[in-house]
This record gives C-alpha cells, sequence and structure tokens, in this order.
C-alpha cells in the first residue's frame, strides 16, 4: 500500500506552485492564446520537471536540453524558419528604417545597468538585459552561452512581454507622443526590388554584419539563410516548411527543454520577480528609445516621420509593426503606416540579433 | 566574469548601443549602394524607347461639357465617384459641378 501514497508525501508546497504555473502557462496559451505553440510545451515541461521523482527532468527532458538548447541548436534552427517567415522588402524599399531598429534595442543596454543593481555577477545582468531583444531565441541563445542561472526566468519573461507587446506599447507610444504627432501622414511610395536584390540581401548582411559583430555570425547567419531559402524561388515547398513545419516542431522542443530550468528550487525566488520586472522595464524602454529617436530625427528633419513608428523597433514581429499600424488608422483612418512599421520591425529583428553578438561579445569573451 | 557595477555596465551599455549603431548603419549603406547597383544595371539593360513617351492627356468626361478633367480615372470609375460623392452630401448629382478627378498614387 505504501508505494501508493509514498509519492504523493514527497510532494513540497514548492513544487505545488510550480505545477500551479505550469497550469497557468498553458491557461495563457489556450486561453489568452500567448505564444501558445512555446508556452504550452512549456507550461506542461513545469508540470512534469515538479513532480517529485520526475523520470521526465533526469531523462527526455535533459536529454532535449543537453540536445539542443545547451549547444544553442534549437534557437539557431528556429531562426530558419523566422527568417523564412519574414518579407524585408518594405526594408529594402527605404533602408533608413534600419536607424529604428537600432534605437529600440536601448531597452537591452538601459536594462543592463539596471540589472547590475540587483545581478552584480556580469553575466546573469547581461543575460537578463538580453530580455531586450524582444526576441525570444536570441534571449535563450545569449542567456545560455554565458551560463546565465536564470535561462527560465529570462526565458519566460522574454516570451510572455512578445506576447503582452499590444498591451505593453500603446500607451507607452500615447503618453510620449501628441495626437498631432500621431496623425502625421507618411505616404508609401512603392519601389520596386528586384530579385538578385532579394537574393544578395541575407548573403551581404551575414557578410557584413558578421565581420562587424563576429559573435552574432551564428544567429544572423541561420536567420539569414531561412531569408534566403524564401527569397531564392528555387525552394518554395522548404520555405513553407521552415516557415511552418520546422519552426513550430522546434518551438516545441525548445518550449520543453527549457522547462528544465523550471523546477521550483531555480524559479521560486525573489529574484524571479525581479527579472521579470527588468524585463518589462527593458520592453518599455525600447518602445520609448525607438519614438523618442523618431521624434528627434523630425527636429532636423523636413519630412515629418510619425514616431509611432520608431516603437515597431522592438523585434517582437510581427504584433510591434501590427500595433502601431492600428494606432495608425485609430487616430486617422486614412494613415496607413503598415509599410514603414513593417519595415522598422524587420529592422528591429537584426538589430535584436547584432544587439545579442555584442552583449556575447563584451560578456562571453 | 568577475562582478560588475552600475558604472561599468553604464559604460559597457553605451559602448553597446552605439556598437549597434555603427553597425546597423553600415548595413543601410550597404543596403542602399546594393539597390542603387542592381537598379542602374536594371535600367541599362532595359529598352530604350524611339521616343519619348508623352504624359496622357487629361480627358474629357461625357456629358459635361468638357468641365471635368479626368486624370488617369476611366469615365465609369469618375462616374461611381461623383454618385457616391452626391448620395454623402445628401445632395442631387446635377446640382454638384466636379471640376477634375485624378488618381494620387499612394
Amino acid at each position: 500500500m505504501e508505494i501508493l501514497y509514498e509519492n504523493l508525501l514527497a510532494f513540497q508546497w514548492q513544487d505545488i506552485v510550480m505545477i500551479l504555473l505550469g497550469c497557468l502557462l498553458i491557461y495563457m496559451a489556450i486561453k489568452k492564446e500567448m505564444e501558445p505553440s512555446l508556452l504550452l510545451p512549456m507550461g506542461l515541461g513545469t508540470i512534469l520537471v515538479n513532480i517529485p521523482g520526475s523520470t521526465a527532468l533526469t531523462g527526455p527532458i535533459e536529454e532535449l536540453y543537453n540536445a539542443g538548447i545547451a549547444n544553442e541548436l534549437f534557437p539557431l534552427l528556429l531562426f530558419i524558419g523566422i527568417g523564412a517567415m519574414i518579407d524585408f522588402g518594405p526594408l529594402l524599399s527605404n533602408p533608413k528604417l534600419m536607424l529604428f531598429g537600432a534605437a529600440a534595442q536601448f531597452g537591452i543596454f538601459f536594462t543592463l545597468s539596471m540589472a547590475s543593481i540587483f545581478f552584480p555577477d556580469a553575466m546573469d545582468a547581461a543575460s537578463i538585459a538580453i530580455i531586450g531583444a524582444a526576441d525570444g531565441p536570441t534571449s535563450i541563445a545569449v542567456a545560455n552561452a554565458l551560463g546565465s542561472n536564470y535561462v527560465g526566468a529570462i526565458t519566460v519573461a522574454a516570451y510572455s512581454y512578445m506576447a503582452l507587446v499590444p498591451v505593453i506599447q500603446p500607451p507607452v507610444i500615447k503618453a510620449l507622443t501628441t495626437k498631432k504627432e500621431r496623425m502625421i501622414r507618411m505616404p508609401y511610395e512603392q519601389k520596386a526590388v528586384s530579385k538578385t536584390t532579394r537574393i544578395m540581401f541575407p548573403i551581404i548582411i551575414t557578410v557584413v554584419a558578421s565581420a562587424i559583430v563576429p559573435d552574432a555570425t551564428a544567429l544572423i547567419g541561420f536567420l539569414m539563410f531561412g531569408n534566403l531559402i524564401r527569397e531564392c524561388g528555387v525552394l518554395d515547398s522548404l520555405s513553407g516548411t521552415a516557415q511552418n513545419v520546422l519552426a513550430n516542431l522546434i518551438t516545441i522542443f525548445l518550449g520543453i527543454s527549457v522547462a528544465r530550468n523550471m523546477v521550483a528550487a531555480k524559479f521560486l525566488r525573489i529574484d524571479t520577480l525581479l527579472i521579470m520586472g527588468l524585463g518589462l522595464v527593458a520592453f518599455i524602454v525600447d518602445t520609448a528609445g525607438g519614438v523618442l529617436f523618431a521624434k528627434l530625427i523630425n527636429i532636423f528633419s523636413k519630412k515629418k516621420i510619425n514616431p509611432m513608428i520608431g516603437a515597431a523597433g522592438i523585434s517582437a514581429f510581427p504584433m510591434s509593426g501590427r500595433i502601431v499600424h492600428k494606432m495608425g488608422l485609430a487616430e486617422d483612418p486614412q494613415n496607413h503606416l503598415l509599410m514603414h512599421s513593417i519595415g522598422v520591425n524587420v529592422s528591429g529583428q537584426i538589430a535584436s540579433v547584432i544587439a545579442g553578438g555584442i552583449i556575447l561579445s563584451m560578456f562571453g569573451g | 566574469m568577475p562582478d560588475i557595477t552600475i558604472g561599468q555596465a553604464g559604460i559597457y551599455a553605451i559602448l553597446g548601443y552605439a556598437i549597434v549603431f555603427i553597425g546597423l548603419i553600415a548595413l543601410m549603406l550597404v543596403i542602399t549602394l546594393l539597390g542603387k547597383l542592381f537598379t542602374r544595371k536594371k535600367e541599362e539593360k532595359a529598352p530604350v524607347p524611339d521616343a519619348e513617351v508623352a504624359a496622357p492627356a487629361p480627358v474629357a468626361a461625357p456629358g459635361t461639357a468638357g468641365q471635368l478633367k479626368l486624370y488617369n480615372v476611366d469615365p465609369k470609375t469618375a462616374a461611381m465617384l461623383m454618385a457616391i460623392v452626391a448620395d454623402k452630401m445628401g445632395k442631387p448629382i446635377n446640382e454638384l459641378r466636379f471640376l477634375s478627378i485624378k488618381e494620387v498614387a499612394e
């Protein structure tokens, strides 16, 4: 008889809290549709690893973690799918949008300073700062490469806030802009982008970005590899597979294996709350950085820019671009900012990867 | 790596942010050059027209005694637009005067 209840008695309150947290992640994935492909497996994984005596933690989840996260393989493979999803056309039509992508990485570096107050270990501070990349795979890859003790909390924060971009960004944008500024119209001049340019783009970006930031080579290279598959025109089937099947499969494995770090002893700490708080700060400052940079450009430019597009520079693609577009339409139904905001959004994707590489160069060496 | 103070973190932050900008500006320049290069090549390849084509002259809409000028708008579309405007304004179409209708390309 003892065998039936022996393990039940081994439950600690911390295990119960973590199992409830796993249920919460599953609830958010299903009911609120917050990054369901990641939060659902992560939620179930959290439940699996917090059952006393669980064979999942020491068996398949540990194996998956070592096979795909410890060596950064899963985030990189996921980047192939993301690269295949992205149309860089709006950015190629207007390369100046790159600047807004750079500006919106301010949250990473601001959070680095703030995190150093609470987390004096340079690796942990840098890993927490990268939540501001607003890019799940980059956050996981960088935090793991730096050997942070908080990979689980950082992943939860990065993906949760990415899903909460529609809630976080609008109030920040509204607080920093006037109605008049939000109504600035930006007519879109459609410029033809040749197929050769589209094919050359991922190759050249890989070479130039890797030359500037060698630590970003793998991240940018896999992202651009996915884009090359998309644009080459002879691998449509592979492009579709990368965008859907590959990306979904890797996300499932990523979610369930990240749960390895969601054990009570590692997660139930004040530090986790601090990381969640700092992650939120990173997203807010990213948004503010982009908007304020656009306002700064407007001081010197005759052709005014709608400062809201600066907020799309965080790499949460494509939510951020769409939010700016919707906010523009809410102020003026004739103001279509989508092409500009998506251009800024994809430049944010490149900028966040470069920022991740810079963080690795600074602290990984 | 040893612990980091807020001052050191601030210096790293400024340097890092500056490098992100430098990197993105470099990429922006490369993309701009790339775009110009291939656009020029395309223009060089394109056949040269025999004579410069004149911009299309405005077409007079039927039934308007030549007063309404249409620029890149066909008469059917113009008629629909005028009907919509009249409807929205709540006035009979014969009490309104349209001078010109021009397609604005966005």
